[in-house]
């Protein structure tokens, strides 16, 4: 009763905080009004097409499409697709996380960049590579071993592309927590009688282990999503992505592919709750008490040589497909001519210098938006009070969960009339890359504004410093890591973006991505490999940049957020 | 053979440890040092921070490898006995308990390893919750434990194995001052019941007064001294140990007169016999006088040296008063037992400082 009574009073005391400050007020409509029209609309006008049938609601593409055992088979096919991918990379990505946060294995530093390496390469690199080392015309399996074999389209050259496209993010997912995992605990199993591997299956993998589903559940919802590489290597394998595009734009079945984008987000939606509501709140409290922190002496030197070839490994292979694609770029025709040339560079640059330069104008021009406004809803969500606050939060995180073909599909839906029409513009384009990467500003910005505890903050003011030094002083400091790492994803993100735009682009505004596929389709693929080439380039100069400009280590842009 | 066994029961023989970090900067951690534990006693090792106790303690738990010397227990060279087969289990200073096993399980936890039944195993938390004092409490999480509660888990977790010997790492350092107290006499009174030795590193000298058969004090990776904590206490054989364990003060002085067994020394134009010890001295060098606070008295009679009181602090059973003298501060402790009353000064008063000089100790400076 009491209760009751003292809630309302609270209510309404954080509804007289946002009517009192007015910038405030005026800050979160407006923001909410953008979430709302970008992400929610879309979503809405896409579940609305698939749900209807001559303007009326209905199941019956839903129906038609579990009740036909073609679409069934790219449902399981992906189901499949996505638990081995899963499994294998976040196996992949573990050791390589324990062999660096643990095992503190020589080289550790170039380990560390190459278990992210992959991350800031276009969508469908690895798949152009596999083609050229692997497919019918393969470097190793037409010339060195004389095969003649197809069998790296389908199944088995999705799975090798993805699980390296993919382990960075079970990587990124469990470095952190192994380390976080002190090593006296370690120490302590051992003291108590645990031989190394008892003392890695009682203690280090069970704390470990809401990591590893974690990382599981994203890699799982990454192989589901991902479109670039099916498309490229999928063959015969039909996914469920790949269908949905084929369906929509290919066959003109608008209600069909928009159905099938709306069975994508299912499981997205699903491990996005997942990921909020239950995993943290199952990680363990770190107890409290100095820790000695010192090296955990729980990998014997036999482990630690394991971990390092394995590591080692890894890594020459994930180079190993670098190296094709530069190779690629400069082989006059692969598999039959060898010889050196740079017409690959004349044509690619000829059709696609105007691509390059317009897909690197729209990332410009969204990444500093998106960074602005993530951190903006962060300092909104953990600094403000106010009732409704909670939908700003879960908006704000909520295109994290939307694959991007439904984002793509809801979007040409959505802005391809009156009053919002836009489709063709640069203006969608930009609009895609602001609200599908600024969870991760928004992410990054709460991490690192909740460490800034109201403590120093107010220690500060008491010294005499006004709010605002204190914010230049203080805060701005203190978040600018999370701000430049949210920056730089964001940039590499739009750089990369394929499965969302791919419903978007238009003659004036292609998309460099968009146009590798289409050579690659045509089998140009040293055309593709130039652009694919540039590609990275662009990326790793503008890292380069963002690092030498702000002196953040390539571990603080990278390992902020995940 | 028996009894050399019991008197040598933990031998550490010209221990080194060098960390080096690969790129040519080695850190001699611990310097050569040689201790004889002796079976059933409870060992301090008493140093500043960073003087190498820690190291010390892991290279007995075998976390780290001595770069030279040897470790043997009960006559039986250890140094390559892996960590997990020492059975000398470790108090941490973070405790380390497993935050997703219960109390239960993490008391349990050397026990299962062991593969001893369920029945023993039920038995022996039960008896080693019953003696710490944790009944109750088995199946929470160590996050849910006060700071308090967390420490006897950890200490449960040792005893439970009914180890000959137990290792401590500063287990009393995160709780406060009350606790601490309360705990240590805890700790103390379980060691001896169960006739376990313990080897106990700490920097807080009373906790190391209060408990231990034997301190061993540790200075900059090398021992300083040796001994129970009276001999300790009241022979320091250096200027580290007598600042370290009693506060000593320090007074400056000049050697006038080498005696057969005594010495004379100059203060403020007075003379002060000291007796000698194994260190030479010369006429006229200079040295360190140093004395314990509560064995300076001053008054306002002219009975002795000149000194000014700086600031006097009433601390209940106690009254501790600063005293300015020969251009520098020392410190004068007064019992404030019934009987005597608290002795009023002014503060910035001339006074007169009187030394018993049966605890004068002379160190070369
Ligand atoms: N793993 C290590 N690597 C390098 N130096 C170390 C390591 N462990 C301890 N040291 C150094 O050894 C010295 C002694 O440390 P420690 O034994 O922890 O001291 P204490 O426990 O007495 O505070 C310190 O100078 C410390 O920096
Ligand atoms: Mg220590």
């Amino acid at each position: 009763m009491a209760n009751s009574k003292l809630k309302r009073r609270l209510n309404k005391n954080s509804f007289h905080q946002l009517t009192s400050d007015p910038a405030l007020f005026i800050g979160v409509i407006l923001i909410l009004a953008s979430l709302v029209l970008f992400i929610v609309y879309p979503l809405y006008a896409a579940a609305k097409l698939s749900l209807s049938s001559d303007g009326v609601f209905s199941l019956s593409q839903y129906q038609y499409i579990f009740t036909h055992s073609y679409y069934r088979k790219s449902i399981m096919n992906s189901v499949m697709l996505g638990v081995i991918v899963a499994t294998l990379a976040t196996f992949v990505g573990f050791i390589f996380a324990y062999a660096i946060a643990k095992g503190k294995i020589r080289g550790s530093g170039f380990f560390q960049s190459m278990a992210i390496l992959p991350i800031i390469s276009p969508p469908f690199m690895f798949a152009l590579s596999v083609i050229l080392l692997f497919g019918r015309n393969g470097l190793i399996t037409a010339k060195l071993l004389h095969l003649d074999t197809s069998g790296v389209y389908g199944l088995k050259g999705l799975v090798i592309v993805q699980v390296i496209t993919m382990y960075p993010i079970a990587y990124m997912t469990l470095v952190g927590i192994l380390q976080g995992i002190d090593p006296d605990l370690e120490t302590c199993a051992m003291n108590l009688g645990a031989k190394r591997f008892k003392t890695f299956f009682t203690v280090t993998l069970p704390l470990a282990l809401p990591g590893i589903f974690a990382s599981w559940l994203l890699v799982f919802v990454g192989s589901l999503t991902d479109f670039g590489n099916p498309i490229i290597i999928g063959g015969e394998f039909d996914v469920l992505s790949v269908r949905a595009y084929l369906e929509f734009t290919g066959m003109g079945n608008l209600p069909r592919g928009a159905a099938l984008a709306m069975l994508l987000l299912v499981p997205t939606v699903g491990v996005f709750f997942i990921q909020k509501y239950i995993i943290k709140n199952k990680a363990y409290v770190t107890i409290t008490g100095k820790s000695s922190r010192r090296g955990s002496t729980s990998v014997t030197k036999g482990a630690k040589n394991g971990l390092f070839i394995f590591t080692l490994l890894v890594s020459l292979f994930v180079l190993l497909f670098y190296v094709t694609i530069i190779s690629g770029s400069f082989i006059k025709l692969w598999s039959v001519d060898w010889s050196l040339t740079f017409k690959h560079f004349v044509y690619a640059f000829d059709v696609g210098l105007t691509t390059l330069k317009n897909t690197l104008v729209l990332a410009i021009v969204s990444t500093p938006i998106t960074a602005v406004l993530g951190m903006v809803i962060a300092f909104i969500v953990v600094r403000k009070s106010f009732a409704g606050k909670q939908v700003l939060d879960f908006l704000s995180m909520l295109s994290y969960a939307i694959p991007g073909t439904a984002v793509g599909i809801g979007y040409i839906l959505a802005f391809n009339k009156a009053p919002f029409k836009l489709s063709g513009t640069a203006f969608i384009l930009v609009a895609v890359y602001v609200f599908r990467n600024v969870p991760i500003g928004v992410q990054g910005g709460i991490a690192a504004l909740k460490q800034i505890s109201g403590d120093i903050e107010e220690s500060s003011t008491n010294l005499g410093a006004s709010t605002a030094y204190t914010f230049r002083k203080i805060t701005l400091p203190l978040v600018r890591p999370a701000f430049f790492a949210g920056a730089t994803f964001a940039f590499v993100r739009s750089m990369t973006a394929i499965s969302a735009i791919i419903f978007l682009v238009s003659a004036r505004w292609n998309h460099l991505t968009v146009l590798i596929l289409a050579q690659t389709e045509i089998m140009r693929l040293g055309a593709a490999s130039v652009l694919s080439f540039a590609l990275i380039v662009v990326i790793m100069v503008f890292t380069f940049i963002i690092m030498k400009l702000t002196g953040l280590k390539q571990s603080q842009i990278f390992g902020t957020t995940n | 053979m028996e009894q050399n066994n019991n008197e040598n029961y933990l031998v550490l023989k010209d221990i080194t440890k060098v960390f080096s970090d690969g790129r040519g900067n080695d850190v001699t951690a611990v310097d050569n040092i040689s201790l004889t534990i002796k079976k059933g006693d409870f060992v301090t090792l008493l140093g500043p921070s960073g003087c190498g106790k820690t190291t010390t303690l892991r290279m007995v738990a075998g976390f780290e490898l001595q770069t030279a010397g040897d470790i043997a227990l009960a006559d039986k060279l250890i140094n390559n006995v892996a960590p997990f087969d020492r059975n000398m289990p470790m108090v941490f200073q973070s405790y380390a308990l497993f935050p997703h096993l219960t109390i239960f399980e993490n008391i349990a936890y050397g026990l299962k390893i062991r593969k001893l039944s369920k029945e023993v195993i039920m038995n022996d938390v039960a008896m080693v919750s019953q003696m710490v004092n944790l009944v109750g409490l088995e199946n929470r999480y160590p996050g849910e434990l006060s700071g308090g509660q967390q420490q006897r888990v950890a200490l449960a977790r040792a005893l439970v194995l009914k180890p000959e010997i137990i290792l401590f790492d500063e287990p009393l350092s995160n709780l406060d001052a009350k606790l601490r107290i309360q705990t240590r006499t805890e700790i103390k009174r379980v060691q001896q019941m169960m006739g376990i030795t313990a080897l106990y590193v700490t920097h807080d000298q009373s906790e190391a007064l209060s408990m231990s058969d034997q301190i061993v004090i540790m200075n900059r990776g090398e021992i300083a001294q040796v001994g129970s904590p009276e001999e300790i206490y009241n022979n320091p054989n250096s200027s580290f140990v007598a600042d370290f364990i009693g506060n000593a003060n320090f007074i400056d002085a000049n050697v006038s007169e080498i005696g057969s067994d005594s010495l004379t020394v100059t203060v403020q134009g007075k003379s002060i016999s000291v007796g000698k010890t194994t260190e030479e001295f010369s006429e006229g060098e200079e040295v360190s006088l140093a004395i314990k606070p509560e064995a300076v008295d001053i008054s306002l009679e002219p009975t002795g040296f000149l000194g000014k009181l700086d600031v006097s602090s009433f601390l209940g059973s106690i009254t501790e008063y600063k005293i300015e003298f020969e251009n520098s501060f020392i410190i004068a402790i007064h019992s404030n037992t019934a009987g005597h009353t608290m002795k009023h000064f002014k503060m910035g008063e001339e006074v007169h400082v009187d030394f018993n000089k049966d605890f004068f100790h002379i160190y070369k400076k």
